[in-house]
């Protein structure tokens, strides 16, 4: 035995590291939820969870040939680190899908990045001070919580509607910002199909939205990562190109918009690849962010992007080249599974449940009826697996009825024995709280109504679709610092 | 020294303190292999019995928390294919891992734990329990902690603080488990007394068990001590020895050995206790399969007596042997 060890005590494992680690990893949470979501990665399971696109639909034959092709002809270039803003064949690219969604960019203002995630990292990066405000929907996208949290932003969350984030409440909530001298850096948004809402954000309040921002020279993070994903109606404009119209750059690029795209569910997550089009002095700032970060992205999956697009006809015929058609193919796919979905929510949760009817893109958001965390339906459910409503707020709290299903990533069957699976809890459930619930409104008639045979909504919930919450950053404030203090003596 | 081993480390399972158990068995494993033991380590799962058999190792060091390796089953497999293990036996495991009946056996015993009752799935269905949710509130009142009787992390504990709130909390625990466990929710401190035996790798020699100093969890902002904080560093900062009145210390540590005791375990255990502002101390609950991570309670309050991380890992090793 080591007898230094017995005379003084080293501080435990868990101080240590306490003593070293910054305050930001206070904000820095995981959770339960992620705990019974690995518990959910068995082939057993139906996972209705992720986000994934199919990426079964990509011919082997065509990745095998573009890897070839990289290797034959660039492979030193591949090998070697690349520009931090991108390869210039990248950007090209990136300016043709952009053109297919309407929208023009100037190749000077855009920086690739690993994955849309980084996007979202780098202008926290480079806007957040910990305590800034960050505007967001309510829901909002399950992976920005950890970054928002990361770089210790407040968030204050917006809820939205079957027309995306109401832009009076916006109004509203960047005034009473401003009463109390708090001023929001950026408002976060996904217009297109909205993850997890599956909403979209009408043309109305995409060019209010403009003009707020423009009006109170605020910045707006676009996130839109599934534009080209519509299964029906007409596409609506960018923020990007409605800002753009107004602006001021030289470029034609927009002053306030920070647009992110990615590559991730028009061809595969698994390059990681994204980007951003941004101000040029926004885009200067994620681009230093960015050296810091990873010096620069892929160039191995950068080079398979450029020969993608080269081989599905970039050049050859610009109306209708063949990577257009592949994101047709993806669209068929999608929007059948998309309805293949929709009709197993009117089967199995039919009466029950309320949920969105997305356009595009790859989710539906459903909200139970009644007083059911979704978390705990989770843990009950046997056998298939989706995203609990509550990974999308930033409190971990509301939401608690709400889940999120991705149509995209399984095929019919399995989505239709899935939602079929959670209808069958649901049901468990609804029961017991029924027979809970039922008897005692009987009893207790002094202070509820006769018709409570249904659950009553929970407090929190009952509160109309444009609410604002807020939560507070987390300080490493008062007992545990005393606590630790006391320790140290 | 002691004689090397072939010590299967079992991790992971289908429990859904999965993640938590896997960083435990990683550092049961690099503490074994230090020691000198040779190591192997099992994620049970359909393969178990025959990678068991195959493997006839000397030992199983459980390192498992939550399901089946908590709740004697995993224990009693054990037992019926010749393999020592670490820690209680399946009948200690189950009375401590059955959260009203170690209850209903405090009670009986007269070891103070919060009021409480205990209701079944199958009694909501069948029984017209909803009917006694009154009696539940005149003799409980608010507000209440509803928990899966089974579930070792605060995983599906509900609060419940009035009773509009009630049925959604009994029917959210019950997700977890077919039973809950209905509590008076006891404001105060948390606190927590691992119990060790005295039997060391060296020395097999039977004894009293042995009270860690007592660790106190104090939660940063949270109104209850919640998952998340529990296992992530930083979230929640733990003292130890707890700062407490001497008399305080004691009868903690004289309930925790009277709990361990009573509910028979074996080889070490973590007996979590409330310490309510009037100054009374109650007994919560007795967990056979405590965490062993960075972030863990046992092996901070061995740290505190003096007992490193290896030592410790040695001497619930030896309890293997001492059964």
């Amino acid at each position: 035995m080591d007898d230094r060890r017995r005379t003084r005590p080293q501080a435990h494992e868990l101080a240590r590291y306490e003593a070293l680690f910054a305050a930001r990893t206070r904000s820095m949470k995981s959770s339960a939820m992620r705990e019974m979501m690995a518990l959910t990665e068995r082939p057993d399971v139906i996972s209705l969870a992720g986000g994934l696109p199919d990426t079964s639909t990509f011919a082997p034959e065509l990745y095998a040939q573009l890897m070839a092709q990289v290797a034959s002809s660039s492979t030193a270039k591949a090998l070697q680190y690349g520009p931090t803003e991108g390869m210039a064949a990248t950007v090209g690219c990136i300016v043709d899908v952009m053109a297919a969604e309407g929208t023009q960019v100037d190749p000077s203002e855009v920086i690739v990045t690993t994955g849309g995630q980084q996007v979202i990292d780098l202008v926290c990066k480079a806007l957040i001070d910990p305590g800034d405000v960050i505007i967001a929907e309510a829901p909002t996208y399950p992976g920005a919580v950890p970054t928002f949290g990361a770089y210790q932003a407040q968030v204050v969350q917006i809820e939205i509607d079957e027309d995306g984030m109401p832009i009076d409440e916006l109004e509203a909530t960047l005034d009473r910002l401003q009463r109390e001298g708090r001023r929001p850096k950026f408002i976060y948004t996904i217009p297109n199909f909205q993850n997890p809402g599956g909403v979209t954000m009408s043309l109305a309040r995409r060019r209010r939205l403009v003009e707020v921002a423009r009006e109170r020279e605020l910045l707006v993070l676009e996130d839109n990562p599934y534009g080209l994903l519509r299964y029906e109606g007409e596409p609506l404009p960018t923020l990007y190109s409605l800002d753009a119209k107004n602006g001021s750059q030289p470029s034609g690029g927009s002053d306030l918009v920070v647009y992110l795209g990615t590559f991730s569910k028009i061809i595969s997550p698994g390059l990681r690849l994204g980007w951003s089009v941004a101000p040029r002095p926004v885009l200067e700032k994620l681009n230093l962010g960015k050296q810091g970060s990873d010096l620069c992205s892929s160039p191995v999956t950068q080079m398979f992007v450029a020969a993608y697009f080269a081989e599905m006809g970039r050049e050859s015929d610009p109306s209708q080249p063949e990577w257009v058609e592949y994101v047709e193919r993806l669209r068929l796919l999608y929007r059948r599974r998309r309805d293949v979905m929709l009709e197993a929510l009117e089967e199995h949760f039919g009466g029950r449940a309320s949920w969105t009817r997305p356009q595009g893109g790859l989710f539906i958001w459903a909200t139970l009826d009644g007083n059911v965390d979704t978390t705990d339906l989770l843990a009950r459910s046997e056998g298939v697996a989706f995203v609990p409503g509550r990974a999308a707020y930033i409190d971990g709290q509301r939401g608690s009825s709400s889940m999120r299903l991705n149509f995209a990533g399984v095929p019919d069957d399995d989505i239709r024995e899935g939602i079929r699976r959670i209808g069958k809890i649901m049901g468990g459930d609804t029961g017991l709280l029924g027979s809970l619930m039922g008897t005692r409104s009987t009893q207790s008639t002094e202070t509820q109504p006769p018709t409570t045979a249904t659950p009553a909504p929970p407090p929190d919930e009952s509160t109309p679709l444009a609410d604002v919450l807020e939560l507070p950053r987390r300080e490493g404030s008062n007992p545990a610092h005393k606590a630790r203090r006391q320790r140290d003596r | 020294m002691s004689t090397a081993r072939k010590v299967a480390v079992l991790k992971g399972g289908g429990s859904l303190e999965r993640t938590v158990s896997l960083r435990s068995g990683a550092r049961v494993q690099q503490a074994l292999s230090r020691l000198g033991h040779e190591v192997i380590a099992i994620d049970p799962g359909q393969e178990l019995v025959a990678q068991l058999h195959e493997a006839k190792p000397d030992a199983a060091f459980l390192a498992l928390h939550g399901g089946d390796g908590e709740d004697g089953t995993v224990q009693g497999l054990l037992e019926l294919i010749g393999v020592p293990y670490t820690g209680s036996g399946p009948a200690a495991c189950m009375r401590c891992t059955d959260k009203a009946l170690a209850k209903y056996l405090m009670r009986e015993a007269g070891i103070p734990t919060p009021d409480f009752t205990a209701i079944r799935e199958s009694a909501i269905r069948q029984l017209g329990v909803s009917a006694a949710l009154g009696d539940i509130e005149r003799l409980l009142g608010f507000p209440l902690v509803v928990k899966p009787a089974s579930q070792g992390s605060a995983l599906g504990v509900k609060f419940a603080r009035s009773s509009d709130e009630l049925p959604g909390a009994i029917v959210g625990a019950l997700s977890y488990d077919r039973k809950a466990v209905i509590e008076r929710y006891v404001k105060g401190r948390d606190l927590a007394v691992s119990v060790l035996d005295p039997a060391t790798e060296l020395n097999l020699a039977s004894g009293p068990p042995l009270a860690l100093p007592v660790v106190e969890a104090i939660p940063r902002e949270e109104e209850f001590y919640n998952y998340e904080s529990r296992y992530e560093i930083g979230m929640t900062t733990f003292v130890c020895p707890a700062e407490l009145p001497e008399e305080t210390t004691a009868r903690a540590q004289q309930l925790a050995l009277e709990t361990y005791k009573l509910l028979g375990c074996h080889g070490v255990a973590r007996v979590d206790l409330m310490l309510d502002d009037a100054g009374t101390l109650s007994v919560l609950e007795t967990n056979v399969g405590p965490g062993l991570t960075e972030t863990s309670l046992l092996p901070l309050a061995a740290d505190a007596a003096g007992i490193g991380f290896e030592e410790l890992v040695g001497r619930i090793l030896a309890s293997a042997f001492t059964r």
